[in-house]
């Protein structure tokens, strides 16, 4: 779907910068493109027309004001759980339905100080929980590849957002790969940062300890253009890291030379597609070629990642949508006589979850409940503290951990609808970045026979996105 | 193979504050039972003296204690379903 004929990040800040495009023109090409792809896309919850053309005028008529303006002009879809000052912010949920936030979340204030428009909010699963796009209040969105066909989840109308070519960036939250196997689906990168690398403030949680922000764009310079923008400690947020933020965008083109690819061959064997594993060894080849070496490792803890995931996760979820009460914002049911606040509460969230958000925060709330709290939530962080440890004695040995992004290409819609553990098993590759916090890439590799794009993945050291970033720009070349 | 029995699950929606129908209780009692019998395989891991991680960060988010600018009283209640605003107050059924 990536031809030269579709916007990149860079190749519109530059058009822009050097007076071929004005804002106005970037803004107006991407609604007119979202006007022509969205009635079968339907990746946005909300398109802001005006909004975002009045940005645009201000942004032309204002000029170049400073070198930090890295994305001035370019028009950007931010997934709907990331907060938008001003415009309705749902979470793809009806029980925020009419929220409109205050405030913008930091992620934004930042894009947008950075000259970027935001032109719409993306579709989503409700509050992060969910593969496919499937659990939206909003509806489905369909793979620009093949729209019988999902996006992924939960960010999947941020993905197909930029794969059918209406915006060139996305804001995405990974919570347990969330960012990483929407891009595998739909041909795209996809970078997860280092937990506290992007700030979390204005990001309506979904597991506090394992969300983070990050984008979905066509290449790796890109990524490190937004990622530029985006990272960097915030007081609004006491998760933020106060690391230094380097220059991720000119170390993009070291390459691959005496980089040491780890690949944990007994977890990338069973029940993968026989193309992904063609696909995945296709990448590594590349990274010889260009001068990477690749060794096996052992992670003997991967192949409990998710159950680790779904008790922990759950538990953090259980916790924080307690805040959605029908008090302060968003549904609240209508009460009978003789009803008061207990039935409110009750009825609102019956009345405001989706059912995969209503089996999560119960799942959550039975393993932190009395007497069930050691066999499973205590259990599962000490198990996480275990693949941390496999994963900080494979860096003795290797620079970046490589996977297959998902075992499979995109699954047809409907098809996993009505098993939610047959959903949970496809993040077996992408929920071990969260648990232990660690940076990770999701690049395209070779396709699918069929033409399905297919995903490689990288997981990297703390705070090592320059190193992901420049094997990713490898691969793409 | 762990189960749930429906009694738990009614327990568990009451803890949460969900109003389940009898049919998401039949729903969820077997959906809930699958997943809870998948994530148990945790339980047969040698985690002895392993601490538990509870956060990947491990260092003090502490800061000053220094009063700074926040959100207005009345951007807080603008989305409120029944608020009384000259009040700053959000309103909500009696408890009965």
């Amino acid at each position: 779907m990536h031809t030269a004929a579709t916007p990149t990040v860079r190749g519109l800040a530059t058009a822009i910068r050097n007076g071929e495009l004005t804002a106005v023109d970037a803004c107006t090409q991407a609604l007119d493109r979202i006007h022509a792809e969205e009635p079968h896309i339907g990746a946005f919850t909300a398109v802001m027309h005006e909004r975002a053309l009045d940005r645009a005028r201000r942004i032309d008529a204002a000029g170049i004001t400073s070198d930090t303006q890295i994305l001035r002009g370019v028009p950007v879809a931010i997934k709907d759980n990331i907060c938008t000052s001003g415009v309705p912010t749902t979470a793809a949920s009806r029980i925020l339905a009419g929220f409109v936030p205050p405030y913008s979340a930091t992620a934004v204030a930042r894009l947008e100080a950075a000259g970027a428009i935001v032109i719409g909010k993306a579709n989503m699963d409700e509050f992060g929980m969910g593969s496919s796009t499937e659990n939206s209040s909003a509806g489905v969105t369909k793979n620009p590849w093949d729209l019988s066909r999902t996006p992924g989840g939960s960010s999947g109308g941020a993905a197909a957002a930029v794969a059918a070519g209406m915006v060139a960036a996305a804001l995405g939250s990974d919570t347990g790969g969330s960012i990483r196997q929407p891009a595998a689906f739909c041909g795209l990168v996809g970078l997860k940062p280092t937990y506290g690398r992007v700030s979390r403030y204005g990001l309506l949680a979904f597991a506090s300890s394992l969300d983070q922000i990050g984008p979905l764009v066509h290449t790796a310079e890109d990524a490190a253009l937004l990622l530029q923008a985006l990272a960097g400690h915030d007081p609004h947020d006491a998760t933020s890291s106060d690391e230094p933020v380097p220059d991720y965008v000119s170390t993009i083109d070291r390459g691959v030379q005496g980089l040491r690819i780890g690949v944990p061959r007994a977890f990338v064997g069973d029940g993968v597609d026989a193309e992904v594993q063609r696909s995945f060894a296709g990448a590594l080849a590349r990274w010889q070629d260009a001068g990477a070496t690749v060794v096996d490792i052992a992670l003997p803890h991967a192949g409990h990642a998710i159950p680790v995931y779904y008790l922990i996760a759950t538990a953090e979820a259980s916790s924080n949508l307690a805040r959605y009460d029908g008090v302060r914002y968003g549904h609240r049911a209508a009460l009978g006589k003789g009803e008061g606040l207990r039935e409110m509460y009750d009825r609102t969230r019956d009345e405001g979850f989706g059912a995969e958000v209503k089996r999560r925060i119960m799942l959550g709330t039975y393993v932190l409940s009395h007497g069930y709290y050691d066999a499973y939530y205590l259990k599962a962080q000490q198990v996480r503290t275990l693949l941390r440890q496999d994963y900080d004695q494979a860096f003795a040995a290797c620079d970046v951990v490589a996977m297959p992004t998902t075992p499979t290409p995109a699954f047809r819609l409907g098809e996993k609808t009505s098993d939610p553990l047959q959903m949970y098993l496809g993040d077996v590759f992408t929920v071990s970045a969260n648990l232990t916090g660690l940076p990770a890439i999701s690049m395209p590799s070779t396709p699918s026979a069929s033409g399905l794009p297919i995903g490689v993945q990288l997981t990297g050291r703390a705070f090592d996105e320059p190193t992901l970033l420049a094997a990713a720009r490898t691969l793409q070349h | 193979m762990s189960s749930l029995t429906r009694g738990e699950v009614t327990r568990i929606a009451d803890l949460a504050r969900l109003a389940l129908t009898d049919e998401e209780v039949d729903l969820f009692t077997k959906q809930l039972g699958d997943i809870l019998g998948y994530v148990e395989q945790i339980q047969g891991l040698d985690t002895a003296g392993v601490a538990p991680t509870a956060h990947v960060l491990n260092r003090s988010t502490e800061r000053p204690d220094e009063p700074a600018a926040t959100l207005a009283r009345a951007g807080a209640l603008d989305n409120a379903p029944d608020a009384a605003p000259e009040a700053g107050l959000f309103k909500v059924p009696r408890v009965l």
